[in-house]
């Protein structure tokens, strides 16, 4: 464990704060309207084109079981971006609101506990506490890996 | 003043596969008599030995430099060309290309292979310096038999030599690397002070050289300026004892004049070759162990550049300044518009149109080459391959200018070269059963390319036995395949042989038969949005048909619509788009409906249904169906509406996300939206499997994959 901070961007998915790694954001959009792709899983809300880049837009309410909800002006899609060795995956994720920008040091990172969450234990890197609150940090490469985003 | 040769290692690599490829389709073609040819080859080796030593590949330098000695007795008419010969310049153009390779991997190469080369490349010129006796064998046999000469040299070079790029003093001391050079300049010519042009070069030379080279070593290095000077190579000793192969130590020792230097040189030499033949033990010892140490791994040969022809880049400029042109009137227009000039701006737009599609066509065409590229190997491997198997056969290529994209240029080759083998090895019969069958001896195998709507086709035929249809069934059986009862038709049948594992020759040999390649065959050719189809009549021969887009990038599409989305279908694989006449629908078990075209009963796809959209148009009652064909399978897509026809630039799904069955891509329209381009053969294919699923009922046998699928659309 390391002192070295690291900024998270948060985001508000049905009241509760989550966070990513922020150099995984590309860009925050304004949610607009997808092209469907046929017989996919109902989280897949379907692709859009990014400026000749198609990127398929992930509902990460439904993807992490909970509510669904009406998109309106105010709902905001997160571009991530993760690069690995052999391809960079650039997904779209629709979040309730966009929220604070903090700095975590690794230390101040606690392991998420194993079970007693509705969101799949796989996408977590831990949890980290704002004043009274607390954040729940998603781990981004987990996020955009096809294995995991895709495997329900 | 140093320049960085690794630039242009690129272009001498290029160049040199080139110059290969030139020595071998000639070596193939190689008659007796043909001067021009032998010519040919033998500057195509110049070239590569001249480039390798500029870039210091030693081990290319030298081996090429045994083959080129070899050529230069051919061209000489020194020696006959025999098959053997050829055989054996053959297997020389191998190494060559090993060891380029090599060199531009900067790997290891196959040291057996070469040694084994070069020892045959030795042992013929050997055996020709025995009743010949002006050339040495070989570099190797030249330093094993010594010999010291005097050389005097008269070089006159002509003023603007130095222009050229040529500098006498480089000349001068590649000359002293062979022995020692005295050097005396004539400085008769050299004019007065102020009549100097600094750039022209007055001076001649005598040099006396004295070395063991032969007299055409020396000439190797005046080689590059040899156009441009005058010069004289003579030898002082009356003895001749450097046009003499049979140099032996004696003769020299009784050359009086050069005794003395003699005596120590032989002592040198004879060590030396003790050396040489160490050395040798070492590296076949070191050969053997690195053999067996690891397996060989030969990295992909992927040169980034083409060459485009001139006329195209003209094409192109000329395109591009009428882009400018209908650029600055339309924006001239639009400086100063009123709405009575929409005329004039309507026509601009117009022009603007055409101009893209111009450009965009040429460029494309950049892309494109001819498919002799491709084809260009398949000489030699014929050849080879008749040799290795006995068979008497012969390869007729058509349509070699037919152009191809370079992308699928370049992944097409390995899937043509395994339909080749095939047909060599399964193909063509022995001459003793073809005799028999009332065939001629020889076998022919064709190649053809062409095109046919927005396709190549390339087809690889043969005359051979064609494809026993009852074996392959009654394999097909044996591997559990099909059912025993199963009544399949012919191009069913054919059609297993791209099963994976599957393979009918009784006789694995090294050629093929081991049943690995027909799938992946296949499977590359579908990856690259072709298919391939088998015709085959027993005793006359089969004929393997490879259908091809010819570009990767772009994409004919009609566009449609279904619920709030558009589609696109690629135009070349619709039949035709009609209303349904309801008296030509027939609806069979299930919720299957058929549509009677003309003497054909085409299944009806509703697109909504299987793509679980919403939309109005459900009812199939004067629908809008739009007939597709893939891989033999005619089907009408039920589509609300149809929309216009354009090209478009395909996008690819996978990047981002992962393959969807029934799409192939996607890509934006021009309001910037995304739409799905239709895979046809998925979507057959889906609904081919929807209708087993449910005519069987037993589901578990079937991936999970299709099965989420078809729960979702059923």
């Amino acid at each position: 464990m390391s002192d070295i901070e690291q900024e998270y961007l948060t985001f508000i998915l049905q009241g509760e704060e989550y966070g990513v790694d922020i150099l995984c954001v590309q860009e925050i959009r304004v949610w607009s309207s997808v092209t469907e792709l046929p017989n996919k899983p109902s989280y897949i809300k379907g692709v859009i084109n990014l400026r000749g880049v198609i990127i398929p837009i992930i509902d990460l309410r439904q993807r992490f079981s909970k509510e669904p909800l009406d998109y309106n002006e105010q709902t905001v899609t997160i571009i991530l971006k993760h690069q690995t060795q052999e391809r960079t995956m650039v997904v779209g994720i629709v979040v309730d609101a966009v929220s604070e920008v903090y700095k975590f040091s690794d230390k101040a990172i606690s392991k998420a506990p194993a079970f007693g969450s509705n969101i799949d234990s796989c996408f977590l890197k831990g949890l980290a506490s704002v004043e009274e609150k607390l954040v729940i940090l998603l781990d981004s490469a987990a996020l955009l890996s096809e294995d995991e985003l895709y495997c329900i | 003043m140093s320049v960085d040769l690794s630039q242009f290692i690129p272009s001498f690599l290029e160049e040199s596969f080139e110059g290969l490829e030139l020595m071998e389709s000639s070596l193939l073609n190689l008659q007796p008599g043909d001067h021009e040819s032998i010519h040919s080859i033998f500057r195509a080796a110049h070239s590569i030995k001249g480039g390798a030593g500029t870039f210091g590949f030693d081990s290319v330098t030298e081996f090429t430099h045994l083959v080129e000695t070899l050529l230069d007795e051919m061209r000489d008419g020194r020696r006959d060309v025999d098959p053997k010969d050829v055989e054996i310049l053959l297997a020389a153009v191998d190494c060559m290309r090993l060891l380029i390779e090599a060199a531009r991997d900067e790997e290891d190469y196959d040291q057996d292979k070469v040694a084994q080369t070069t020892k045959q490349l030795e042992q013929t010129l050997a055996v020709n310096s025995d009743d010949n006796s002006t050339i040495p064998a070989a570099s190797e046999n030249a330093e094993q038999t010594p010999a010291m000469a005097k050389y005097n040299i008269h070089f006159v070079p002509e003023h603007n030599l130095a222009k050229t790029g040529n500098d006498p003093l480089f000349l001068f001391s590649a000359l002293a690397e062979l022995g020692e050079l005295t050097i005396k300049a004539v400085t008769s010519e050299l004019p007065a002070l102020t009549d100097i042009d600094p750039q022209e070069l007055y001076l001649s030379w005598n040099l006396i050289l004295t070395t063991e080279a032969t007299i055409e070593e020396i000439q190797e290095i005046f080689e590059w300026v040899e156009d441009e000077c005058e010069l004289k190579i003579t030898q002082i000793d009356n003895d001749k004892v450097t046009n003499d192969s049979d140099k032996t130590t004696h003769k020299d020792v009784s050359n009086e004049e050069l005794k003395q230097t003699d005596i120590p040189t032989i002592a040198t030499t004879s060590q030396s070759s003790d050396n040489n033949a160490e050395q040798a033990n070492v590296t076949s010892g070191g050969v053997s162990k690195e053999q067996a140490a690891k397996p060989k791994t030969k990295a992909k040969a992927e040169v980034g550049s083409i060459r485009v022809g001139v006329d195209k880049v003209d094409n192109l400029i000329n395109l591009v300044g009428e882009l400018v042109i209908t650029q600055s009137m339309l924006s001239e227009l639009g400086n100063d518009f009123q709405m009575d000039k929409i005329e004039r701006l309507t026509n601009g737009l117009e022009q603007l149109l055409q101009n893209t599609k111009e450009l965009q066509e040429s460029v494309m065409r950049i892309r494109m080459l001819p498919i002799s590229f491709a084809f260009n190997r398949f000489p030699r491997l014929v050849h080879d391959l008749a040799i290795k198997t006995g068979k008497a056969m012969e390869l007729v290529i058509k349509g070699e200018q037919t152009e191809l994209d370079k992308t699928v240029m370049e992944q097409i080759g390995d899937p043509l070269v395994h339909l080749v083998r095939n047909a060599v090895d399964h193909g063509i019969e022995s001459a003793e059963v073809r005799l028999a069958n009332g065939k001629p001896e020889k076998g022919t195998i064709s190649l053809d390319a062409y095109h046919q709507g927005g396709n190549i086709v390339i087809e690889i035929s043969d005359d051979g036995g064609g494809i026993d249809r009852q074996k392959v069934f009654a394999k097909a059986v044996e591997k559990g395949i099909v059912e025993p009862n199963a009544t399949l038709t012919d191009s069913q049948v054919f059609d297993l042989l791209f099963e994976p594992g599957f393979s009918t020759a009784d006789q694995v040999t090294d050629i093929s038969g081991r049943g690995v390649g027909m799938d992946v065959v296949k499977r590359n050719i579908q990856s690259l949005g072709g298919r391939i189809q088998v015709e085959s009549t027993a005793g006359k021969g089969s004929c393997f048909k490879v259908n091809l887009p010819l570009t990767l990038a772009i994409l004919d599409g009609q566009l449609v619509k279904v619920g709030s989305e558009t589609y696109i279908i690629p135009l070349i694989s619709i039949v035709e788009s009609l209303q349904v006449d309801n008296e030509l629908v027939n609806r069979v078990s299930g919720d299957m409906a058929l549509y009677r075209l003309r003497d054909e009963n085409v299944p009806i796809l509703p697109i909504y249904q299987m793509f679980g959209l919403k939309t109005e148009y459900t009812s199939i009652n004067n629908a809008l169906l739009v007939v597709v064909e893939a891989d033999g399978q005619k089907v009408g897509l039920m589509v609300d509406n149809l929309l216009a026809q354009q090209q478009v630039v395909i996008k690819s799904l996978k990047e981002n996300y992962q393959q969807v069955i029934g799409i192939s891509g996607a890509t934006i329209l021009g309001d910037g939206s995304v739409a799905m381009i239709l895979d046809i053969p998925g979507m057959i294919q889906m609904a081919l499997t929807h209708a087993q699923n449910k005519r069987h009922n037993t589901p578990h046998n079937k991936t999970s994959l299709e099965n989420t699928v078809i729960g979702e659309y059923s």
